[in-house]
């Protein structure tokens, strides 16, 4: 069975169907790549997953359990970790206390309000930067960092409540092409040891073809393609939607020439 | 009451409207264009009607009364220009809650220009010519100089749809209320576009006042009686919004018409006094709007204010040289009382700088850490102050389990209104918390046979072991210490980093699995406590207690103590607290003038040092530590 089950999922805005009957499946130890032109529905399909939105219709199952209906919090203690497209940290804390937050809430200890939240798990946190390379600037405040570094430390803080699944919303968007490489390595080592599924959406194309098992590719809400990179590389609808048909401009442009 | 007597009553409400509306109007104007919520516009109104009364007192009162009302206003938008080039123009890049310091710090100094020029006494202007006497409407006396207001609300709003719709300069204030950044991207010089939203927003202000100068006295309580009824018209009608802010003054203006008309009324053998709640009904239909729709009635969800503060540093223990300086302080506050045996008064004011400080502190723990700014914060000082009195008095406990019990009700009260303030932020949360403080006060105010109303309690002594003002000074500076360095643990603690995570990316604490209502929640019953026991050691100093003590008034000290020692600090809210009750009494001693002086210590630290106190301290020993 697969680790999370997207079936017909559909959601409108108004008279705009952003997210049309998709369905989908993402297995556990898979880095699954939804790709698709701006406008095509992947940060809608993104915020249905994590419960940021409600669908219309459809049904979301992680591991047989149903997602719709429940809290973005609810889902995250289900198992579902997220990256936000714009890198979403706590300025005012440092990179550890950052990492330090995530694992006070996974250990359900929010409301205590006795001990040192500093002290809290310390090496643990400091394992989980390592990680991701950010354990030289731990104690550095997360507002001071580079915005590369604070992709990773976002990444940190949603392993830290060990997911089964990792949604991560173009996960290198605003890095130079040396670090994406590096983050899309480190996603794939994880994958590998610890079984995580992961669904990502990216506009690199580099970053794709290299290290997704499988693509999805959406336009307008749907979904038109599936399958490996080369497959989805040769797709005509693909290439369609990607370098056009040829037909927008018909007989006329042809004319002016 | 007669079906004549309620239409009466309901045209009364539409004269009432018409001047709240022009007020609130030129508020929404001045917040939506520029962002900044102008405490001074009570001024403005007030200025309005005591310039109408000097100018018609110059210029007679023949067909002169209808210019010189018209200069009063010009000349209220021309101060307003005035204060816009000269103050604001200087803090647009300071965090929301400095501006509003700032034009605190503005309420103060008109407050006393004006008891300068025109004295302390009410003046009362005369009838407008040819509209001083009345009509009669369905058999009853109806003045006519109300018909002329009547006409004036809807005219002025059609008027400004005019500027505002057929412009340029009306298309480049919308745009401006819109989207600032934008606007100033494509060229527009936005100095002057702010200049003039404040000044016609001013005027609006000062026609307002001017037009009441035939309905009622200039007098000094003007200012802030205004300011709060147009908070309430401009909420209520959302932000920004001309038509919202007319349709919510109709709305209020006409609910408490009908609050007087109805009168006492008798259901099920029990009185309703519904003229009572003119204090308060304002304030219940903007908890009521802001529960149901959170962004007023014509509002709109505001876009993300983009001049907010920088970043907050993180929390590090305090370095060992500030450990020393806090304990060698601690020891000094405990010698005090021998030090100062000769002069008793030292005591005495240090329990009020004590109390101010444990009560500053607890407002900076929701403000600071916690995000929420609330400006009814002196529900919970005098809540507990209440408590505290009634369960002596009228529950005949011994004083020290009233000490003790008196927060739990603060706490108490602070879980009800807190459950409805978490779900709204920013200006909205401000509005409501204000509006929650009002309902208290006016309970309280109004309430004779329990609450002593405005009267308040007398009576209200400590038992015999801290009758001396030495020994309840020990007592107070004991549980003040204790409380302050509870909050400061919380701070420290897993709760206190939950709700700094909820302040700095609810989307991102949301994502790992925090409720951050739950914990805004929890933080605004915490402070409420903390406030609580403050408001309970203040009673028991004083021997007695009165609404002031939990009026708009006490809430605005807090934040001013609050600002004026930095929100970013934790030592802030002492160091605030300190500077203000000591800066108000020795001001307050010396001369008449007061609040102009306070109010312009606080301009120039507004202008000097943007971070507060604290802050600014904090930084100049950074710098010193890092040159080293």
């Amino acid at each position: 069975m697969s680790l999370l089950e997207v079936q017909g999922l559909g959601k409108s805005f108004g008279g705009v169907r952003a997210v049309d009957s998709v369905s989908f499946e993402v297995a556990a130890g898979e880095l699954l790549a939804m790709i698709g032109p701006n406008g095509a529905g992947k940060s809608t399909t993104f915020n249905l997953v994590n419960g940021q939105l409600r669908p219309d219709a459809g049904s979301i199952t992680l591991d047989g359990q149903e997602l719709i209906g429940r809290k973005p919090r609810e889902i995250w203690k289900m198992g579902v970790g997220r990256t936000f497209q714009i890198a979403a940290t706590f300025a005012s804390l440092t990179v550890i206390e950052n990492v330090q937050m995530a694992l006070i809430s996974a250990d359900a200890r929010l409301y205590s309000m006795f001990g040192r939240a500093a002290d809290h798990k310390r090496d643990e946190a400091l394992a989980l930067l390592a990680q991701v390379g950010m354990a030289p600037q731990a104690e550095r405040p997360c507002s001071v960092l580079a915005y590369g570094d604070v992709k990773r430390v976002e990444l940190a803080i949603a392993l830290a409540n060990r997911p089964r699944l990792l949604l991560m919303d173009e996960p290198t968007a605003g890095m130079a092409p040396a670090e994406r490489n590096d983050l899309m390595t480190l996603t794939k080592r994880l994958v590998l040891e610890r079984g995580l599924g992961v669904l990502f959406t990216e506009h690199s194309m580099d970053v794709v073809f290299a290290h997704a098992d499988r693509l999805i590719v959406l336009a307008r809400g749907r979904l038109i393609a599936e399958g490996t990179a080369d497959e989805v590389r040769d797709h005509p609808k693909v290439q369609e939607v990607y370098f056009g048909s040829g037909r927008t401009f018909g007989k006329k442009a042809g004319g002016v020439r | 009451m007669t079906l004549s007597g309620l239409l009466v009553q309901l045209l009364n409400g539409l004269a009432g409207a018409s001047s709240l509306f022009l007020v609130a109007a030129g508020l929404s104007l001045i917040f939506g264009v520029t962002r900044i919520v102008n405490f001074a516009h009570g001024s403005f109104f007030m200025l309005g009607v005591y310039l109408a009364y000097a100018l018609v007192d110059r210029l007679g009162t023949g067909l002169a009364f209808w210019p010189a009302l018209g200069l009063a206003a010009l000349a209220v938008g021309a101060i307003g220009a005035l204060v816009e080039v000269v103050l604001l123009r200087r803090i647009y890049r300071a965090p929301e809650l400095f501006q509003l310091l700032a034009t605190f710090a503005l309420v103060l100094v008109i407050k006393d220009v004006a008891l300068y020029l025109w004295g302390a006494e009410d003046l009362l202007g005369p009838r407008a010519p040819g509209l001083g006497g009345s009509v009669e409407i369905l058999g009853r006396r109806f003045p006519s100089y109300d018909l002329l207001l009547i006409v004036v609300g809807p005219l002025v709003l059609a008027l400004l749809w005019l500027l505002l719709t057929r412009t340029r300069w009306g298309t480049l204030v919308r745009a401006a209320t819109q989207d600032r950044g934008m606007v100033a991207a494509l060229g527009v010089n936005q100095a002057w576009l702010f200049t003039g939203v404040f000044a016609l927003g001013s005027m609006l202000a000062g026609l307002g006042g001017a037009l009441q100068l035939p309905r009622e006295p200039a007098s000094l309580a003007l200012d802030l009686l205004t300011i709060g009824d147009a908070f309430v018209v401009v909420v209520v009608g959302g932000m920004g919004s001309i038509p919202g802010a007319f349709v919510a003054a109709l709305l209020i203006a006409e609910i408490k018409a009908i609050c007087v008309g109805i009168g006492t009324v008798n259901w099920f053998g029990i009185d309703f006094a519904f003229s009572k709640l003119t204090l308060v009904v304002e304030f219940l239909v903007m908890a009521l709007v802001l529960v149901l729709r959170p962004w007023g009635l014509m509002g709109k969800p505001q876009a993300l204010s983009r001049n907010t503060a920088a970043a907050e540093a993180p929390l590090r223990p305090a370095p060992r040289l500030l450990r020393w300086a806090a304990a060698l302080f601690l020891a000094g506050l405990v010698l005090l009382p021998f030090v100062t045996a000769d002069s008793p008064y030292v005591t005495v004011l240090a329990i009020d700088l004590l109390t101010a400080a444990l009560f500053a502190a607890s407002l900076h723990f929701i403000m600071g850490p916690g995000g929420m700014h609330s400006f009814g914060h002196a529900a919970y000082f005098g809540l507990g102050a209440y408590a505290a009195a009634l369960l002596m008095l009228r529950a005949a406990l011994p004083m020290e389990v009233a000490l003790l019990v008196a927060p739990l009700v603060a706490a108490a009260g602070a879980l009800v209104f807190g459950w409805f303030c978490v779900r709204l932020s920013g200006v909205y949360l401000a509005m409501l918390t204000l509006a929650f403080a009002q309902i208290v006060w006016s309970v309280v105010f109004q309430w004779d046979e329990f609450t002593g109303g405005s009267n308040g309690l007398t009576g209200v002594w400590p038992s015999e072991w801290l009758a001396d003002k030495r020994s309840y000074y020990f007592a107070t500076l004991a549980l003040v210490v204790l409380g302050v360095l509870a909050l400061r643990r919380v701070l420290f603690s897993p709760f206190g980093f939950a709700m700094r995570a909820g302040r700095d990316s609810p989307l991102r604490a949301d994502a790992i699995g925090i409720d951050v209502p739950r914990v805004q929640w929890l933080a605004f019953v915490l402070a409420a406590l903390v406030a609580g026991l403050a408001g309970a050691l203040f009673a028991f100093s004083k021997g007695s207690i009165s609404p002031d003590s939990m009026g708009v008034g006490k809430s605005v000290d807090g934040l001013v103590m609050v600002l004026l020692g930095g929100v970013q600090a934790l030592s802030g809210p002492i160091a605030g607290a300190v500077t203000f009750t000591w800066l108000q009494d020795s001001v307050a001693r010396s001369t008449e003038y007061w609040r102009a002086m306070l109010g312009g210590i606080i301009l120039l630290l507004v202008l000097a040092f943007p971070q507060g106190i604290a802050g600014f301290v904090g930084h100049w020993l950074e710098r010193r530590g890092t040159n080293r």
